[in-house]
């Protein structure tokens, strides 16, 4: 059983995701003593088959084709359900980007399957494959098996350390499929950001982020003088921003921004997986939640568990100290 | 337009969640069930349709009995009929198996729009919806923040990521993933209480609908995550802890 990996590109440019599935594919294929195959699909792509290239894997293949140009879900099922009929290979796995979770779980559909979606570790167990998810917005871990090939599945961002290339040189080999523009069903129109972003999360050293533990918007102004206080930002989980308390420009996470501040104060987050890949560049952790069990822990370096509304004004008069 | 929701009952959020004595699943002896969260909102982008456009909104539910609690409050708030796919396991199968139940169930009513939320809380595969467009055959756009009927076609406004947004124009019938937030949700009122009580919940057996029965995807082993990072819990008073967090992250981690 040879191991696929689909990597994934938007105009031409890299998600940086593709390569954390890549070292997860190679990761696996080592363990199963078994070939690396890798492919990318578009329209005039061959600079990206060359960057693949030089990946420790033993071929890449490129579908290069006017109908792919776009990305829509009809188009680059058709493609891959063919190559995968050419190729057999035992396990396919792809990053876990939105525009995967829009096209693979059809594709896996084509072939009786299931997608084992946004998984953390995916390991050889004898000659099986042993995948691990997370269950109740990460209360839980799961360790899943898939019965029969090819087995499919996607990698959570974050899971993996990104790849590395090198002086390797593998074989390139374009694969012609056959589409026909009257399959395809959808019609995308270009993408566009909905408003100029005039908060820059990015750059921060210190962010203090408010979650649907603040209960309501009058709330918000307790944790925004924690911010104050600490010279940081303020921002949010997707909850707190889908209300409209706060602006979506302030939201962290994989819809939102992503962020590595030196300091990060989870306040009243839960720690949804959603929230967790946009902070896991953060140093230091520091979460308060009254849930001792909030997953939000599992990723902290320092835990109160307790009522933020006593926790965070005392935060504030003991920081005004240490500041002042 | 006929609409079809699917939903799906899932533990409340602040539920206490173990590992049965299989270790396959978990004890559901002391959770509360209510609808996942995207669904509410497929639910409400549902019935927003169909006040604008008119037709009829047909809640569909897989599931043990306790999933009629879910349906009614779904008729409550204002959709016309129901069919709950009984189902006996406690224990999930598999998002194939789930699809391909949905699909039986409502190949005689032939919609127009399918619509769910983008992914369960509980499991979070986020895949039923798109394998149901692929069995009854039907277009689908995932991540869907506004529909936008156009004629013989819908429009519809997608979420990518990093902030980035798309539209997308799709033939109809489609299957539609619905984000989470979009709209503000609407209560049941008491009338809507009311009349749900007459509205038609049609059950289905899962076992007589064909389907391959034997999942592909099949859980091993549940259990508690292991933390990744050593965490220090600190614990006392808000002003002793407080304390304790000024001096730790000035002295320990040197980040302030």
């Amino acid at each position: 059983m040879s191991v696929l990996v689909v990597l994934e590109h938007m105009d031409g440019k890299w998600n940086r995701m593709s390569f954390e599935a890549l070292e997860a594919a190679r990761k696996v294929a080592q363990e199963l003593n078994t070939a690396l195959e890798a492919v990318v699909l578009g329209s005039g792509i061959d600079s990206l088959g060359a960057d693949v290239a030089a990946y420790e894997v033993s071929k890449v293949w490129t579908i290069n084709d006017p109908l792919l140009q776009a990305y829509t879900p009809d188009g680059y099922t058709a493609a891959l359900e063919q190559l995968i009929k050419h190729v057999q290979p035992g396990l396919v796995l792809f990053p876990h980007t939105y525009q995967v979770r829009d096209y693979a779980p059809k594709l896996a559909a084509r072939f009786g399957k299931a997608l084992v979606s946004d998984v953390v570790d995916v390991r050889a167990d004898g000659q099986d494959v042993l995948f691990v998810r997370q269950l109740f917005q990460g209360k839980l871990n799961a360790d899943v098996k898939v019965k029969g090939e090819p087995r499919f599945a996607s990698i959570q961002a974050g899971a993996f350390r990104a790849a590395q290339g090198g002086p390797a040189s593998a074989p390139i080999e374009n694969f012609g499929v056959q589409l026909r523009a009257s399959d395809i069903r959808s019609k995308p129109e270009a993408p566009f950001r909905d408003a100029q972003r005039s908060v820059d999360l990015g750059a921060a050293n210190i962010i203090v982020s408010v979650g649907r533990g603040i209960k309501e918007k009058e709330n918000i102004p307790i944790v925004e003088e924690l911010a104050q206080v600490l010279g940081g930002e303020l921002a949010a989980s997707r909850p707190i921003c889908d209300n409209g308390w706060l602006p979506m420009e302030r939201q962290v996470g994989s819809s939102g921004q992503t962020v590595s501040p030196k300091l990060y104060l989870a306040v009243g987050i839960s720690g949804a997986i959603q929230h967790l890949v946009g902070m896991k560049g953060a140093k230091t952790v520091v979460a308060i939640n009254k849930d001792e069990s909030a997953p939000i822990f599992e990723t902290a370096d320092y835990g109160i568990a307790g009522d933020l509304f006593e926790v965070v004004p005392a935060l504030v008069e003991e920081f005004k100290k240490v500041k002042g | 337009m006929k609409i079809v929701v699917a939903v799906k009952q899932v533990p409340a959020r602040d539920s206490n969640f173990r590992p049965n004595g299989t270790g396959r699943w978990l004890d559901e002896s002391d959770l509360n069930f209510e609808i996942n969260e995207p669904d509410a909102y497929a639910l409400e982008g549902a019935l927003q349709l169909k006040e604008k456009l008119g037709g009829e909104v047909l809640v569909v539910s897989l599931g043990p009995e306790r999933v009629l609690q879910t349906i009614r409050d779904a008729l409550a708030k204002g959709a016309d009929r129901a069919i709950h796919i009984a189902t006996e396991e406690e224990a999930p199968s598999d998002s194939f198996i789930t699809a391909q139940l949905i699909a039986a169930a409502l190949k005689a009513e032939s919609p127009d729009l399918v619509l769910t939320g983008l992914q369960s809380d509980d499991l979070g595969y986020g895949q039923t919806g798109v394998i149901l467009a692929e069995l009854l055959g039907f277009s689908h756009a995932t991540i869907v923040m506004e529909v936008e009927p156009q004629d013989g076609a819908i429009r519809v406004k997608r979420e990518l990521e990093n902030g980035w947004f798309q539209h997308v124009v799709l033939t109809i019938p489609a299957v539609l993933t619905v984000q989470s937030g979009i709209k503000k949700l609407r209560y049941a009122t008491l009338m809507g209480i009311k009349k749900a009580k007459s509205k038609e919940v049609k059950t289905i057996p899962a076992s007589s609908l064909s389907a391959t029965l034997a999942p592909s995807m099949v859980i091993e082993r549940v259990y508690s995550p292991q933390r990744s990072k050593q965490t220090q819990m600190l614990s006392g008073s808000a002003q002793q802890v407080a304390q304790q967090l000024a001096e730790k992250l000035r002295f320990e981690a040197r980040v302030i």
